[in-house]
């Protein structure tokens, strides 16, 4: 069934590439309908109360180099696998897009289900990497000014990334001979390297994924790409591609170097507070729309690994660890949702207007009443009102890192305050004061654009209100990951 | 029944919130429909809040509570929940009749406002978030709903919003309060991990029951401390009260209702609801939090009230006397006079309420004038206005007997005389009774006494849907003073949870003559300074540097613009340049170290390699072409070599031997 998800995707490329170039989208979409439909199905088949791994396929595949295909998933999985089905129909949804750009899409959609029920090491990087490469191309390509700067170093340091990972990961296989995360896990429990050879296979990895989060200070590549990027590939490439950096931390180097964490756990703790609280002062600074929303992704995944950082830290009571996991992966969703929201909403002001300066807007909400309110709930969301789906995620990471690590979290709740002001000045700019004369023919919100607009808005306020259904999801994943670090 | 409204109290916040939702969804024609539904929701609301204060009256003290699970994280579950005691259910009535009384005020008042169904459906959204805090059992729902509230003043405040100002007031008012609100969350985290709990009530678990303030032990200080800068926050205490004179840009009925009686009253109603972390370790009611809480109390009472006196805008004046006000509850409730400070919440409720519906209906009637100076003489021409700001005005400035803001003063005042630590408390209070007779009676005869001046010449009383609400708000203020006397102090006893007696010997008490007095200099001292006031402010003539001093709100909006606000964008922009220059700077050397080593060795590969493979290839083609050269087919060269090569083979071996 997952490698029918995963193969999906790409057989959609496949007849979209034969299609005629307008029922391109069309056909990603109906498609996307299908895949929907299988993660549907998967949910349901997935025993919320069973832990371990579900549903696996494997195969042999290259035994001489540990390489088997092997699938399934755990709470997390799922959680990032219907998270990637919902991003992208409405990525879709945000622009006219081509026959080549819609093949890429879905190639990389097929690459992401791949990497998150991947559970080889090999298999996990092969897709892993299969998912940069249509991105590096849609920027390349279809992007906005300085694509090709944008593109090259979006590709170049991640790929450089990538390539300490991979060699983390070779020194590994030769110590210990396997690339089966499960085993791989059960050994790190011990201490799954010694001496140098450890520290060198933990930086490895740490780099590459610190990057790809991003994780501060490697994070410079992110503003600019998004910054270029398609409005549909910026919702991507921040509701799921910056994903894949989270889910290799919990993934990789969390159950593989507890120890090593451990040791590093202040400065860790460290370079999150100072993703959080830098990633959002200088989107304060910024005055282009697409790029201080750039940067507030970068803050809001800063909580994540404030939160990862506590989990491991020594001190950790199990409630906290709970807390601490379940906001992560509560802020992982919460995130993807509401991210790839406000690139939509920027991406509908600059459809409109040609341009995305914070200046060149005033007094919309006198013209575009709809347009102002939904995307102000998307705003609420992201600087963490409660009742809405942001709250919940950061309430329960801040709760799990204060026990641990109390005054950076303090330090780092400064970030929840400088979303704020950034977020109300957006509003201020944008919505209010009198109707700037380049906005007087605006139309409002259409239909097409509220089929994207009031299913991710009920998503936040259903996540907001009611959680738990969130949480069935993952639960049993965090309990068990917990006895993992305990 | 009884079990029956404890189970389902969520229907008192829920109904307003039910009422604005469907607002929201109504056309923006639909004006009447909106306001109907409104006001509805607000009556319900009311019904059940009575309906809930029933029970509470049953024994002193009663208290009730329903807890539930919001969601299982890991193997913990995260539970909320609702409780019913005098201190929720008087907040509720009192919440509900005032509300109600706004609601119907602004039918008349946002009459010509196009956006006249969006202005109902914020005020029912408002009244829902705020019913939602007072009924909490749990920290964070009271949280939750605090930032909601935070959310409908935002709205609120900027609803007129073409206006930039409007704009930029709401934006100041929500970050100002969420700086407060920062460390209100941590105060929540950390009673989490110390307590292990955020109820209030559990049946002896909760964190304000013995058993959490005993796990939380000495942090419960700081605890506290961070919780109250929440409440600092949002009730508008100095330092950070700055933003509620702005929030006046809002419609009037939103300052009454938000700015008022409700909204600010929240950080007095927080500090009361979980007063036992304040308290928790008191030697003689004194603890480090409780002391903090007089002293930013005090500053605030005396600070607002100065600059109350040196403001033109009418609405301001009221905004300052509202600060003031606060203040005066955080000293009641820092001095141990819990049940003193709630009374004057909720006496203030009413009459404050009913002050700034009374300036709203000067505003309506001289055309949006909001400028006293310009006003006058209006005593004749708006009467009912007029004689209901009067008892308002008697509640504010403290006079006794008829009026129960003098009775709720008193007894703050009385309390006051009993901390131990400091009496400067206490006579900074009565000094404080002094100037808000003073103010009140100088906006008394600017407004009402006097010749007409500009904007008064065209002044008409107000409809009757916003005179009767006037006139509701004055009744209550009025009937309220006979559950406050001290012959009789039920409202004292019912938040207490002890039972009222009846001793008429109570009612003359030495504190009575006191701050009679007080008032009486204040009004007689106001009648004095006042009473010709013409366009200029006598106290501006005589000391014109004072008076600019005040007026400019002794310049600390300036002051937080060039420190605090100043530093931070500083640090914004540093940030970016950071990211711009070293961040990225560093990534760029690296690529340039890539470059140039990619340089390098293409240059090392041209100049070095390939040209030594080159050059080999150069001698091998010469020594080629040498070869070949000999090559050349023909016998006759090849001979002459064969012959040459002989002779010179013969002259060697001739040579040898």
């Amino acid at each position: 069934m997952i490698t029918v998800l995963i193969l999906m995707p790409l057989v959609g490329a496949f007849f979209v590439s034969a299609a005629q170039p307008n029922y391109a989208r069309r056909m990603a979409l109906e498609f996307n309908a299908i895949t929907a439909i299988l993660v549907f199905m998967l949910w349901k088949n997935f025993d919320s109360t069973a832990a371990g791994l579900q549903l696996v396929e494997r195969h042999a595949w290259i035994p001489a180099i540990g390489a088997e295909y092997l699938v399934g998933i755990d709470g997390l999985s799922l959680l990032l696998v219907i998270l990637t089905s919902l991003i992208f129909p409405f990525a879709f949804l945000a622009q006219r897009m081509g026959r080549g750009s819609c093949v890429l899409m879905l190639i990389m959609q097929s690459a992401l289900y791949g990497t998150f029920t991947a559970q080889n090491f090999i298999l996990w990087f092969l897709f892993y990497e299969m998912s940069l490469i249509p991105a590096f191309l849609l920027i390349k390509i279809w992007g906005g000014e300085n694509r090709d700067r944008a593109a090259t170093k979006f590709f170049v340091y991640t790929f450089l990334g990538s390539v300490a990972m991979l060699l983390s990961f070779l020194g590994i296989y030769f110590a210990k001979g396997t690339f089966d995360f499960a085993t791989l896990a059960d050994l790190g429990k011990h201490g799954l390297l010694t001496g140098n050879m450890a520290w060198f296979a933990f930086a490895g990895i740490f780099l590459g994924l610190a990057v790809k989060v991003p994780l501060f200070p490697f994070h410079t590549w992110l503003p600019d790409a998004y910054e270029t990027a398609p409005t549909g590939v910026a919702m991507v490439l921040t509701g799921v591609l910056s994903k894949m950096g989270v889910y290799g931390f919990v993934r990789l180097l969390l159950p593989l170097f507890p120890h090593e964490i451990q040791v590093l756990a202040p400065w860790l703790l460290g370079l999150a507070v100072c993703t959080i609280v830098f990633a959002s002062l200088a989107a304060w600074a910024q005055s282009d729309l697409k790029r201080m929303v750039a940067y507030l992704s970068i803050n809001h995944l800063g909580y994540c690994m404030l939160g990862l950082f506590a989990v491991t830290a020594r001190s950790s009571s199990l409630i906290d660890m709970h807390a601490a996991l379940s906001g992560v992966f509560m802020q992982i969703f919460n995130h993807g949702i509401t991210a790839a929201a406000l690139f939509y909403y920027v991406g509908l002001l600059e459809q409109r207007r040609g341009l995305r300066g914070i200046d060149d807007f005033g007094g919309l909400m006198q013209r575009t009443p709809l347009l102002c309110g939904w995307m102000s709930v998307a705003m609420f969301s992201s600087l963490g009102l409660p009742g809405l789906n942001g709250f919940i995620g950061e309430f329960l990471i801040f709760k799990g890192s204060f026990a641990v690590a109390a005054s950076f979290t303090a330090v780092a709740v400064i970030g929840l305050l400088v979303t704020a002001i950034v977020f109300m000045r957006m509003m201020q700019a944008l919505f209010s004061g009198p109707l700037a004369k380049s906005c007087n023919a605006f139309p409002d919100l259409g239909r097409n654009e509220k089929w994207v607009v009031v299913p991710v808005t009920l998503i936040m306020f259903a996540i907001g209100i009611a959680p738990q259904f969130m949480f069935n999801i993952f639960n049993t994943t965090v309990i068990q990951m917990a006895r993992l670090f305990a | 029944m009884n079990h029956w409204i404890v189970a389902n109290l969520w229907l008192i916040p829920a109904i307003p919130l039910a009422a604005a939702l469907s607002i929201l969804c109504l056309n923006s024609s639909r004006g009447k429909g909106a306001a109907a539904l409104a006001v509805l929701g607000q009556i319900v609301a009311l019904v059940m809040a009575v309906i809930a204060f029933v029970p509470t009256l049953q024994a002193p003290g009663w208290r009730a509570f329903h807890n539930f699970t919001w969601f299982t994280f890991g193997e913990q579950a995260l539970r909320i929940g609702w409780v019913l005691d005098p201190l929720a259910a008087a907040m509720l009535v009192m919440i509900t009749l005032v509300g109600l009384c706004i609601f119907v005020f602004s039918v008349g008042y946002m009459a010509d406002d196009k956006n006249f169904t969006r202005f109902f459906a914020y005020l029912s959204f408002f009244s829902a978030a705020m019913l939602g805090v007072v009924i909490a059992n749990s920290l964070l729902l009271l949280f939750v709903c605090w930032e909601l509230v935070g959310l409908a003043s935002y709205l609120l405040i900027g609803f007129w919003i073409d206006k930039p100002s409007a704009a930029a007031a709401a934006k100041k008012a929500f970050i100002t309060t969420r700086i407060g609100d920062i460390g209100f969350f941590l105060g929540i985290l950390w009673l989490y991990s110390g307590s292990g709990t955020l109820l209030f009530y559990d049946n002896g678990h909760g964190c304000l029951e013995n058993a959490g303030l005993l796990l939380l032990g000495a942090s419960a200080t700081f605890v506290a401390l961070l919780i109250f800068c929440g409440a600092v926050g949002k009730s508008g205490q100095f330092p950070l009260h700055v933003w509620l004179p702005d929030a006046m840009e809002g419609p009037t009925p939103v300052s009454a209702l938000i700015h008022a009686a409700t909204m600010v009253a929240a950080g007095v109603f927080l500090v009361a609801r979980v007063y036992p972390l304040f308290s928790a370790g008191a030697i003689d009611g004194v603890t480090p939090s409780l002391t903090v809480v007089v002293s930013i109390g005090v500053i605030t009472a005396v600070m607002a009230a100065l600059i109350a006196l040196a403001q033109f805008d009418i609405k301001r004046i009221l905004a300052y006397s509202t600060v003031s006000q606060l203040g005066l509850m955080m000293v009641s409730l820092g001095v141990g006079g819990v049940a003193a400070g709630i009374m004057h919440l909720i006496a203030h409720g009413f009459f404050k309420a009913l002050l700034f519906l009374g300036a709203g209906s000067v505003i309506h009637g001289c055309d949006h004038e909001q400028d006293i100076r310009k006003m006058g003489g209006l005593r004749w021409l708006m009467p009912v206005t007029f004689l209901t700001y009067a008892i308002g005005m008697m509640n504010l400035s403290g006079v006794p007997f008829f009026f129960s803001g003098g009775w709720t003063k008193e007894e703050i005042l009385q309390a006051t005389t009993h901390w131990h630590v400091s009496h400067l408390p206490h006579y900074l209070m009565l000094v404080g009774v002094v100037l808000t007779a003073l103010y009140m009676t100088r906006q008394m005869i600017y407004v009402f006494f006097g010749n007409k001046r500009a904007a008064s010449t065209h002044a008409h009383e107000s409809p009757r849907v916003m005179t009767m609400p006037l006139m509701m708000l004055a009744g209550c203020s009025i009937v309220l003073s006979i559950a406050l006397t001290p012959a009789w102090p039920w409202l004292h006893s019912y938040l207490n949870g002890e039972p009222a007696h009846f001793h008429i010997a109570r009612l003359i008490q030495p504190m009575l003559f006191v701050s009679l007095a007080l008032v009486a200099a204040g009004i007689g001292l106001g009648w004095l300074i006042y009473r010709n006031v013409a366009e200029t402010d006598p106290v501006e003539q005589a000391q014109p540097a004072l008076f600019h001093f005040l007026e400019s709100k002794m310049w600390l909006d300036e002051l937080y613009d060039w420190t605090v606000i100043g530093l931070s964008k500083m640090a914004a922009r540093l940030s970016d340049w950071m990211d711009r220059n070293v961040w990225d700077g560093l990534v760029r050397a690296f690529a340039g170290l890539g470059q140039f080593f990619g340089i390098f060795s293409a240059d090392f590969d041209e100049r070095g390699i390939n040209a030594g493979v080159d050059e080999a290839t150069g001698g091998t083609r010469g020594l080629g072409r040498l070869m070949s050269a000999l090559h050349s087919g023909q016998i006759q060269t090849y001979l002459r070599a064969a012959a040459v090569s002989v002779l010179a083979l013969l002259i060697l071996y001739a040579w040898l031997t």
